[in-house]
C-alpha cells in the first residue's frame, strides 16, 4: 500500500493511500468536529462540521468524504472554519427542543460536547420548538423526534450492519423525521431485530432505553462487528 | 429503417406540403392550451371537413410561438405569402378562418404585426420549429430537416469528431451553472467503456420557468435526436429522461415521440442500421425541486430518496449506479442537432466570447410580452425586457429583473445595460439560471422578494445537510419579521451572517445558492432593508409592518 504525505495545519503528516482527511487527521491527533461521521459506518457528509479548507479550492471540503492526495494542503481549524461550526451547532440546538437539564442524554450526549467545545454558551437564534411526537410503542426504547439532530447514524447502522433497514427519513426539509418502516409505530415494526445499534450510535436523546436517565453509548462496537465480520470471526 | 427509406419519407411529406394550399398551426404548448387551444384545433378541424378541405389545408398543433399572454395563437401559412399570426383565437374565429380561406380573405382583426420587435429581435434556433411542426407527428419533424443531423453524425462522424464539434460551438450547459458542454462530453467519453448513461435533465423546477416545459411539449424529437447524438458521442446505449411529474402533457408528448422514434428506428437498437444502440425510457419526479440537482436526480432514477450526494466524484466518472453518467438539461440537448447540422463554428459566431449561441428566457412577471423569447447570448437585458418584452405595464417604472429563480439575484434598473451572459450575470451577483426572467415594478417590495424565495428554498430543502435544512428557516424568519417591521439591526447582522453560512458550508446547489435573492437584495436594495428596519415602512406598500411577533 502507498503512502501519501500532505500538509495538515502546517505539518506534515502521513496518509494511508485512499484514506479520508478525517481519518488522517483522527490518526495524527488533530482534532475536527463531526456528528453525522460515525466509525464502521458509511458516510453522508451531511452535518458539515468536518468542512475544511483545501488549498487550491474555493470551496470547503468535507473531511470525512474527501480522500487526502499527496501534496495537498489542508486547513482544519481556522476563526472561518470555527466561526461555521458554531453556526452550525447554533442552528442544531434551535432546531429542535434540546433541553440538556430534562434530557436523558445529559452529559453523555455529543451535540451537548459540540457546544461545549466550542463555547456556545447560547443561541442567538429563534428557537423553533416544533411540537414533535415520542414513539414509546417498543418494549425496551423511545425515540423522541424532539431530540433528533437528522444525522442518519440510525438509518445507517440499521441498514448496513444489521442490514434490516428497519429505519429511513420521510418529509423533506424542516418536516423530515426518522421513521421506522412505513411510518409505523417502532413496537408494531416487522423488519425491527430489537437489536439496539441504533439507540447505541445516537448522539443525542433521540433514541434512548426505557427506565434509563442515561443510555450507555459505545462507540467502539460498530467498528469491531464489521471487523469480525470482515475477518470471518464467526463461522456460523 | 434506412436512410432511403427516411429520405423517402421526407420526400412524401415536403410533397404534401407544397401540394396544401394552407397551412394553419395552434399553438399546443400548455400556456395556450389552457386559454382553451385545444377546443379552436378542433374546430379548424371540424370546420375544414365541413367546407371538403380536408386535402389543401392542413392543420396542426404546434410548439410554443412566444406570445403566451395572447393566446390561444394561431399562425395561417399560405404558399409563399408571409405568414398571419392571430391572437386569442376562439373556435368561432377559427370557423371564420377556415371560411374564408377559399376566397383568399382572412379575417382583419386578431392579427399580430410580426415586424414588432418581439419577433424581429429574437433569434431562433431551439423553438426554430414552432409553427412548423406539428409536436405530435414525427413525419412533421422529418419534413423540416429532423433527424437529419443523426443520420449525418452516424453516417460520417466518429465520436471523437461530435464531441469536437460541439466543443467547437462553445455550448455550455443551459441548466444554469454553464459547465461547457463539449468539455463535459469528452470526459465522459474518456471514462471507463462499458456501462455509459445518457440522462436529460428535465426536472425544471424554478418558479415562473417554463423554457425546458416548452421545448419537451413543442418538439419532442429535437430533444430525442440530441441525446441520440450525446449517446454516440460518448458510447452509452441507454438514456433516461428525468421530467417533472407536474407537465403531463410533455411526459405524454414524450411517449409518443420515443414510439414513433423507436417505430422508424430512430431509437432501439441498430439506429438506421447502424452498429449503435440507444433506447430512452423515461422517469417521472414526483415533486421534488432539489431533484434538479443532478446528484439528487441520480439517487432518484436510481429509485432513492432523491437526496445529493458530495461531489467528487462528479457523475460524469461515477453517476448512475456508479457507471460514467452525462447529464445535461433539455435546452442543452435542443440545440445539439443545429450544432452538427451547420458546424460548432458557425453556432459560435453567435453570442459573446465566453458565452455563444443562443438563450431561451420566460418572461415573467410586470411586463408586456409575457411568454417565451430566444436571443442571441449577449443581448443587453434592458432590450430583452424593453425591446422583446415590450416593456412595463401600466406606465409604472422598472424596479428589478429577477434571474435564475430561487438560485438567482436580482438586477436594478442600474445595469440594465448588462449583456446577458454567464459571466456578466454572475459579476453582479445573480446567474444565468435556466432562463427564468421575473420583472418586478415599483410595486414589488425586495424584501418581500427575498422572503418568498426564502421560503420556497426551505420547503424545497431536502433536509440532508443542516446549513441548508436549519438556515434556510431561520433566515425565513428574519425576513419574515423585516416584513412585519419588527426586525432590528441585529436581525439584519444575522441575516448576513447566515447567508454566508449557507452559501459556503451547504451540501449542494440548492442550499449554496439559497441565500443568492437574499444577497443580491442586500447589495442592490440595501435602503430598501434599512427602511423597513430603522423606519418601520415598507417602501413599495406590500408588507404588513404589523409591528406583530411574526412568531
Amino acid at each position: 500500500m502507498s503512502v501519501t504525505t500532505l500538509t495538515m495545519n502546517g505539518t506534515l503528516v502521513s496518509a494511508a493511500e485512499g484514506a479520508t482527511l478525517l481519518a488522517v487527521a483522527r490518526e495524527h491527533h488533530i482534532p475536527i468536529p463531526t456528528l453525522c461521521h460515525f466509525e464502521g459506518l458509511s458516510e453522508v457528509g451531511a452535518c458539515r462540521l468536518c468542512l475544511v479548507e483545501v488549498e487550491g479550492s474555493n470551496r470547503l471540503q468535507a473531511a470525512c468524504m474527501t480522500k487526502a492526495v499527496e501534496g495537498m494542503t489542508v486547513t482544519t481549524n481556522s476563526e472561518t472554519l470555527r466561526s461555521y461550526r458554531r453556526q452550525i451547532v447554533e442552528l442544531l440546538l434551535a432546531e429542535r427542543n434540546h433541553v440538556c437539564a430534562v434530557c436523558v442524554a445529559n452529559h453523555t450526549c455529543e451535540l451537548q460536547n459540540l457546544a461545549v467545545s466550542m463555547g456556545v454558551h447560547h443561541v442567538r437564534y429563534e428557537p423553533q420548538a416544533p411540537q414533535l411526537s415520542m414513539d414509546a410503542s417498543h418494549p425496551r426504547w423511545i425515540l423522541d423526534h424532539n431530540r433528533c439532530v437528522l444525522c442518519t447514524r440510525c438509518v445507517r447502522v440499521c441498514d448496513e450492519i444489521e442490514g434490516a433497514h428497519t429505519w429511513d427519513l420521510m418529509g423533506r426539509g424542516r418536516h423530515t423525521l426518522v421513521i421506522s418502516d412505513l411510518h409505523e409505530p417502532w413496537g408494531q415494526s416487522e423488519s425491527c431485530t430489537s437489536c439496539g445499534k441504533c439507540v447505541r450510535v445516537c448522539p443525542t436523546g433521540a433514541l434512548f432505553e426505557k427506565g434509563t436517565s442515561a443510555t450507555n453509548k459505545d462507540p467502539h462496537f460498530v467498528t469491531y462487528l464489521k471487523m469480525a465480520r470482515e475477518q470471518k470471526l464467526w463461522n456460523r | 429503417m434506412i436512410a432511403d427509406d427516411l429520405a423517402a419519407v421526407r420526400e412524401r411529406e415536403r410533397t404534401a406540403i407544397s401540394l396544401s394550399t394552407a397551412r394553419i398551426a395552434v399553438c399546443s404548448a400548455a400556456g395556450c392550451i389552457s386559454t382553451g387551444g385545444a377546443a379552436v384545433k378542433d374546430a379548424l378541424g371540424a370546420a375544414v371537413i365541413a367546407h371538403n378541405l380536408s386535402g389543401s389545408v392542413r392543420v396542426l398543433g404546434t410548439g410554443c410561438l412566444g406570445l403566451c399572454h395572447a393566446g390561444p395563437l394561431m399562425r395561417v401559412t399560405r404558399g409563399d405569402a408571409e405568414p398571419v399570426l392571430f391572437t386569442k383565437t376562439t373556435p368561432a374565429f377559427a370557423e371564420r378562418v377556415i371560411a374564408g380561406l377559399p376566397s383568399g380573405v382572412l379575417p382583419l382583426e386578431q392579427r399580430c404585426d410580426l415586424q414588432q420587435p418581439f419577433f424581429t429581435r429574437q433569434h431562433r434556433i431551439v423553438t426554430s420549429d414552432a409553427g412548423i411542426v406539428d409536436s405530435e407527428r414525427i413525419e412533421d419533424y422529418l419534413a423540416a430537416g429532423g433527424y437529419t443531423a443523426l443520420e449525418r453524425t452516424l453516417a460520417e462522424l466518429h465520436p471523437e469528431d461530435v464531441v469536437r464539434e460541439v466543443s467547437l460551438s462553445g455550448l455550455r450547459g443551459r441548466g444554469g451553472a454553464g459547465y461547457p458542454t463539449g468539455l463535459k462530453w469528452s470526459t465522459v467519453a474518456k471514462a471507463a467503456g462499458h456501462g455509459t448513461f445518457i440522462v436529460c435533465n428535465a426536472d425544471e423546477g424554478d418558479p415562473g420557468a417554463f423554457m425546458d416545459r416548452s421545448v419537451l411539449e413543442g418538439d419532442p424529437h429535437r430533444v430525442l435526436e440530441g441525446m441520440a447524438i450525446a449517446a454516440y458521442a460518448v458510447g452509452a446505449e441507454q438514456g433516461y429522461i428525468y421530467v417533472r411529474g407536474e407537465y403531463p402533457l410533455a411526459i405524454t408528448r414524450l411517449k409518443t415521440a420515443i414510439r414513433q422514434a423507436e417505430r422508424m428506428q430512430l431509437l432501439g437498437h441498430r439506429i438506421l442500421d447502424s452498429q449503435f444502440n440507444f433506447r430512452i425510457d423515461l422517469r417521472i419526479g414526483a415533486g421534488a425541486f432539489v431533484c434538479g440537482e443532478e446528484t439528487a436526480l441520480i439517487a432518484s432514477i436510481e429509485g432513492k430518496r432523491g437526496m445529493p450526494r458530495p461531489r467528487p466524484p462528479f457523475p460524469a466518472e461515477a453517476g448512475l449506479w456508479g457507471r460514467p453518467t452525462l447529464i445535461n438539461n433539455v435546452e442543452t440537448y435542443a440545440n445539439i442537432a443545429p450544432i452538427i447540422l451547420h458546424g460548432g463554428a458557425h453556432y459560435a459566431t453567435l453570442g459573446t466570447e465566453r458565452s455563444k449561441g443562443t438563450k431561451v428566457f420566460a418572461l415573467a412577471g410586470r411586463i408586456v410580452n409575457t411568454g417565451l423569447v430566444e436571443v442571441p447570448m449577449g443581448m443587453p437585458l434592458g432590450e430583452i425586457i424593453f425591446d422583446i418584452g415590450g416593456g412595463i405595464p401600466d406606465e409604472r417604472q422598472f424596479k428589478a429583473a429577477q434571474t435564475g429563480g430561487p438560485s438567482g439575484g436580482c438586477i436594478p434598473a442600474a445595469h440594465l445595460d448588462l449583456p446577458v451572459d454567464y459571466e456578466a450575470l454572475a459579476g453582479i451577483g445573480s446567474i444565468m439560471g435556466s432562463g427564468g426572467l421575473i420583472v418586478m415594478d415599483e410595486t414589488s417590495c425586495m424584501v418581500d422578494v427575498a422572503r418568498y424565495f426564502m421560503e420556497f428554498c426551505r420547503d424545497e430543502s431536502c433536509g440532508k445537510c443542516v446549513p441548508c435544512r436549519a438556515g434556510t428557516v431561520q433566515m425565513h424568519g428574519l425576513l419574515t419579521k423585516m416584513t412585519h417591521g419588527t426586525a432590528t439591526d441585529r436581525d439584519l447582522a444575522l441575516l448576513e451572517q447566515l447567508a454566508e453560512l449557507t452559501t459556503r458550508t451547504s451540501l449542494c446547489g440548492l442550499g449554496q445558492t439559497a441565500a443568492n435573492p437574499v444577497r443580491s437584495t442586500l447589495r442592490h436594495f440595501h435602503d430598501e432593508y434599512l427602511a423597513h428596519i430603522h423606519d418601520h415602512v415598507c417602501p413599495a406598500g406590500v408588507c404588513a409592518m404589523n409591528g406583530e411577533d411574526p412568531r
